[in-house]
């Protein structure tokens, strides 16, 4: 089971960063989502893997999985939502800006700003 | 009043200025004088104690685990220095009144002005390293907004930069001493570091200490070679210059050499370091300011003379010295303050401050002749004025010191600058106000009114005062100061007669000399025109140049605006550090059992690998690659529920659900595809990272499963208390609403703040030339032919109340079973997502009451609403409380204010989420989507359909 378990969360992985590799917002949003996948359940199996014994306090229970991180996962999915959609609408205003969701153009270098460089200080 | 107060007061009184200002300028100049005038008596007040011996303390624990506490304490060096500091700043703020000009904004200089008084009040008062550290950083960021008041001049702002550059970097490597000093004496605290002196020079740490501390002294106090920011910032308007570089600033640096003085002094190290750096300061300031033709420039240069004069006191190392030192910081400080508010007013009225466009003044400004004439010959060091008094004193010291074997060293060093010193001073007097009245001033001048002259009056009178009675009028003081800086018992003796001695000739000399020095200033003047020399500010701007080119390069060789160029770096930096760590580092074998895998757990590894997979090979058609990504997160939540974390699954699968619903609705307006842009090289490369990132995170989490907790791990104690003392049996929902209520109030902020971004997106969108796009808006794809089908309409219709309750049930049930107000949230929303689904915004929004940033509002006011709550029942912030109910004939059920917590949680919940979607739609009407009003494209009941284009 762990074996399956941490090949999961490496497939995921791999998917999502060769996603987050790609010139394309969209590409780049899928392959965030991968990683959370993979992140959150990475952080869930912090806990170790049991089976049957969910964190609910009862008589009859033979014994409880760790709740903790459970708790921290369960945060981390809302904002990873919240996170995904600011992305999403970022994405969707450069293109609208923009017509075209390209997120490497020619022009985009910093090149230090109007108040940056020594040009300003002579 | 505790001297935590009176360091306190300028901060307070830097609040007065902003509302005064409306009340007038002299109303303002008022307010904000007696805050400061406040602090001055509170720090008298203590005056004859603390002269007397006595050190008034405050202490205040703030982090004392990291030995960082808010201790002050007022010794005979803190009273000087703060009397400096407030007497001064309080004639500051008379002159500053009449000076500035009624389109300065006045309020904002007087606001500066007191957030900078009460930085160095605080610096002088501070008993302890870090909280000085921390007073000291503060002068140096609001003195960048003094010299830099005047944001129209570029000077002014270059000025202000090269200041903050200079005195930030030496407060950097001054934090690097402090740390290593209070490492060796044990504590932070001053008044124990100032009884480990023997200690700390024996330390092998005691040179870089040294060092280091010195840089961040050397750098405020303008010591060579960085003495080359003072002058630049002079830019700023004299009220400023005046106070910063005479009584305040640059006095810091020397402050601390004083306060460090018997902890770091009497080592060779000490004396080549300070008293050399002092000596040859104060000949390089003194030769320059010869030859400056700015009345501001040479008062700047003259300043560094005078900072390195009391520098090599210092550094000499002697009791004796640090008596003079002493008391001619006192002396600097009165004549210098004068000279610059008279250099003022001679700016002010003649509108010009260059020596060469100046002279004759004597007539036409009598009262601004005297001061000036008071105040330059006390600083040439002319009998009886307070400066010839520190002058003898010094030259006394320094002539009977060798340096290296050499005895003539410092006396020729000490004499030539004292020479120069009585040249440039009695030039302000000759060549200002000297010689016949000119005709061609830029303005006819006359002496201001009595506001203006008043502040720098008073200072030469005490110029005389301290000069005819020394013991009088600074015996005490000085006295005092000397035992807080060579922390025993001194006895002071200042008198004019010594007898002739040999600093008696040397003084007679330098007077001789400097008289000579003006008489020849001409021809010297085209001497030193004609030497070249290097120009301190062309070779900052090409440090600094360099320097931004340096970290340009590199930052832009990292991060060129390519954001999958730095991700690569970034993850194959990471995978770097992973394998470094795991080469490196140690580790014991796992030896946990590892649990049998059944056919279901293969069924859904074998669906999970497949699909994850395909959404790299096929991520170009989009929408395959999002119901592709949607079975990945569905086999993940049924994950959850195989690996006994029911919440979490039904929160995967409800989050599952909205963003795919969004990132659906946001793929309507973006491309299909995906085009094939990258070659197989980068692709071969990239998928080169993924695997080995993929490999790393398998391995990792494998060997993390096979292993058991290497330290103790607090979830006993969650569920050991969950019941009885958050009140709830489903630990995950009491973790979240209880033991750490404070996580989950903070992140449902964030969650309504991502919300609230989305809508503001949208709204900017709309005003610019996406808005104009969308106006224009041609859909790329066929669109369904029914876009609200009778069957879902009916359908979600029905099931709204359904689910409706559903979410309470999970809602209510949350802190005992698996639910709660996260869940409750996600599932509310989707029911009421679905009915936009199928009837479309305008018929939903036409029924709906409340909009979604009162949701989010509301969710987040009762969440910190329940956490106050809890200091009526003196607890702190979110303790959560509970208590078992029977209402008959009803069972006895629970009732907990964490409950009250998971409804804000809840309604944010549904806010946020409601709000992003709604925000996605309001793209789609603006694009030219259809508003229907009525339920459904079709009417059964065969009425005319209702369709408008919007």
């Amino acid at each position: 089971m762990e074996l399956l378990v941490a090949s999961a969360i490496g497939v995921m992985t791999a998917s999502g960063v060769y996603l987050i590799l790609r010139l394309r917002a969209f590409p780049v949003i899928l392959g965030l989502s991968m990683l959370t996948y993979a992140v959150n359940t990475f952080l869930f199996v912090t806990g170790r893997l049991v089976i049957n014994r969910p964190p609910v306090l009862s008589p009859e229970a033979a014994g409880y999985t760790d709740p903790l991180p459970q708790a921290l996962v369960l945060t981390a999915i809302v904002i990873s939502f919240g996170m995904t959609a600011v992305t999403v609408m970022m994405a969707l205003g450069a293109f609208l800006e923009t017509g075209d969701d390209r997120i490497e153009t020619v022009g985009d270098r910093p090149d230090g700003g109007p108040d940056g460089g020594p040009e300003d200080a002579r | 009043m505790s001297p935590a107060l009176i360091a306190a007061l300028p901060f307070l009184g830097a609040l007065l200025p902003g509302l005064m200002i409306r009340a007038g300028r002299t109303t303002c100049a008022i307010a904000t004088g007696s805050v400061t005038a406040l602090a001055l008596l509170g720090l008298l007040l203590h005056a004859p104690a603390v002269m007397g011996g006595e050190v008034i303390v405050a202490r205040f624990e703030w982090l004392p685990a990291l030995g960082l506490n808010a201790n002050f304490m007022l010794d005979g060096l803190g009273l000087l220095f703060a009397g400096l500091i407030l007497g001064i700043g309080l004639l500051i703020i008379l002159y500053a009144r009449f000076y500035l000009s009624p389109e300065d904004p006045m309020g904002q200089f007087y606001t500066y002005l007191m957030l900078f008084q009460g930085a160095m009040v605080g610096i002088v008062l501070s008993d302890n390293i870090l909280l000085l550290l921390i007073f000291w950083e503060l002068t140096s960021l609001s003195s960048f907004l003094l010299i830099g008041y005047w944001k129209h001049l570029p000077e002014g702002r270059q000025g202000a930069r090269m200041a903050l550059t200079v005195t930030g970097m030496g407060g950097l490597a001054m934090i690097a001493g402090m740390l290593i000093l209070g490492n060796i004496a044990g504590s932070y605290d001053l008044s124990v570091i100032l009884t480990k002196g023997a200690e700390i020079r024996a330390s092998e740490w005691y040179l870089p200490a040294l060092i280091l501390i010195l840089a961040g002294c050397f750098t405020k106090s303008a010591q060579f070679p960085f003495h080359f920011w003072l002058p630049h910032a002079m830019a700023a308007p004299t009220p400023v210059s005046a106070y910063l570089h005479s009584a305040t600033m640059v006095k810091a640096g020397l402050f601390l050499m004083a306060r460090m003085w018997p902890v770091l002094s009497g080592t060779p190290e000490w004396f080549y370091i300070v008293a050399t750096t002092g000596a040859v300061t104060m000949l390089i300031g003194a030769k320059i300011a010869l030859f400056k033709d700015d009345l501001k420039a040479v008062l700047a240069f003259s300043t560094v003379s005078h900072l390195g004069l009391v520098t090599m006191l210092l550094g000499l190392g002697t009791k004796a010295a640090a008596i003079v030192a002493v008391f001619h910081i006192i002396n600097h400080a009165s004549f210098k303050a004068a000279l610059f508010m008279a250099a003022g007013i001679v700016d002010h009225e003649a509108h010009t401050r260059d020596i060469r466009r100046l002279g004759g003044l004597r007539r036409l400004m009598p009262v601004t002749f005297a001061i000036t004439l008071i105040a330059a010959l006390s600083m040439a060091g002319i009998p009886p004025l307070n400066g010839f008094l520190s002058k003898e004193m010094m030259l006394e010291e320094a002539l009977h010191t060798p340096w290296a074997g050499m005895a003539w060293v410092f006396p020729a060093l000490v004499v030539s600058a004292a020479l120069l010193s009585v040249g440039y001073s009695l030039r302000l007097i000759v060549h200002v106000f000297m010689g016949p009245e000119r005709s061609d001033y830029p303005h006819h001048p006359h002496d201001p009114g009595f506001g203006m002259w008043a502040a720098p009056a008073f200072l030469a009178v005490l110029v005389v005062l301290i000069g005819l009675f020394p013991m009088t009028f600074a015996g005490d003081l000085v006295a005092a100061t000397a035992r807080a800086v060579t922390g025993e018992a001194v006895e002071v003796k200042i008198y004019h007669w010594h007898g002739l001695t040999a600093a008696l000739y040397a003084s007679v000399a330098a007077v001789a000399g400097g008289a000579l020095v003006l008489w020849l200033h001409g021809p010297l003047s085209r001497l030193w025109v004609a030497t070249p020399r290097p120009e301190a500010k062309a070779i900052f701007d090409a440090i600094v140049g360099a320097a931004g080119g340096i970290a340009r390069a590199f930052a832009e060789g990292l991060h060129d605006g390519a954001l999958s160029r730095y991700l690569a770096i970034f993850t194959a930096g990471v995978l770097a550090l992973g394998v470094w760590a795991f080469v490196g580092g140690t580790h014991v074998p796992g030896v946990r059992m590892p649990l049998e895998a059944g056919p279901v757990a293969w069924v859904g590894w074998i669906l999970l690998a497949t699909c994850s997979v395909l959404v790299a090979v096929l991520h170009r058609t989009r929408i395959v690659a999002l119901v592709l990504i949607g079975v990945v997160g569905l086999v993940v939540s049924l994950g959850f529920v195989y690996l006994s974390a029911p919440d979490l699954a039904l929160t995967q699968l409800s989050v599952e659900v909205v963003t795919i619903i969004l990132l659906l609705l946001a793929l309507n307006f973006l491309p299909k595809r995906t085009p094939a842009e990258s070659g197989g090289m980068r692709r071969l490369r990239d998928a080169a990272i993924a695997l080995v990132a993929g490999l790393g995170t398998a391995a990792l989490a494998f060997a993390l499963m096979l292993r058991d907790f290497g330290l103790p791990t607090i979830s006993d104690y969650h569920l050991a208390n969950s019941k009885t003392g958050g009140g709830g049996t489903n630990v995950v929902n009491v973790i979240l609403v209880d033991f750490r209520g404070y996580d989950t109030f903070g992140e449902i902020i964030v969650l309504g703040i991502a919300g609230l971004v989305i809508f503001a997106l949208t709204e900017a969108l709309f005003a610019g030339p996406a808005g104009r796009r969308l106006l224009g808006w041609r859909a790329d794809a066929p669109k369904a032919g029914d876009r609200h089908p009778m069957m879902l309409v009916v359908a979600t219709r029905v099931l709204l109340p359904i689910s409706i309750l559903v979410g309470i049930y999970i809602f209510l049930r949350g802190h005992n079973e698996p639910g709660g107000g996260f869940i409750a949230g996600l599932v509310v929303a989707i029911a009421l997502l679905m009915q936009y689904i199928a009837s479309g915004s305008a018929w939903t929004e036409a029924r709906q009451r409340i909009d979604y940033h009162a949701f989010i509002g509301v969710g987040v006011v009762v969440a910190g609403a329940t956490g106050i709550g809890a200091w009526f029942a003196s607890r702190p912030f979110l303790t959560s409380n509970f208590g078992y109910f029977r209402i008959p004939p009803f069972d006895k059920f629970e009732l907990a204010t964490a409950m009250a917590f998971d409804l804000g949680v809840f309604l944010t919940v549904i806010g946020a989420v409601m709000l992003t979607l709604a925000s996605l739609t309001r793209i789609a009407i603006r694009a030219g989507g259809t508003v229907n009003a009525a339920p459904m494209d079709t009417d059964p009941s065969a009425a005319p359909v209702q369709e408008a284009r919007g």
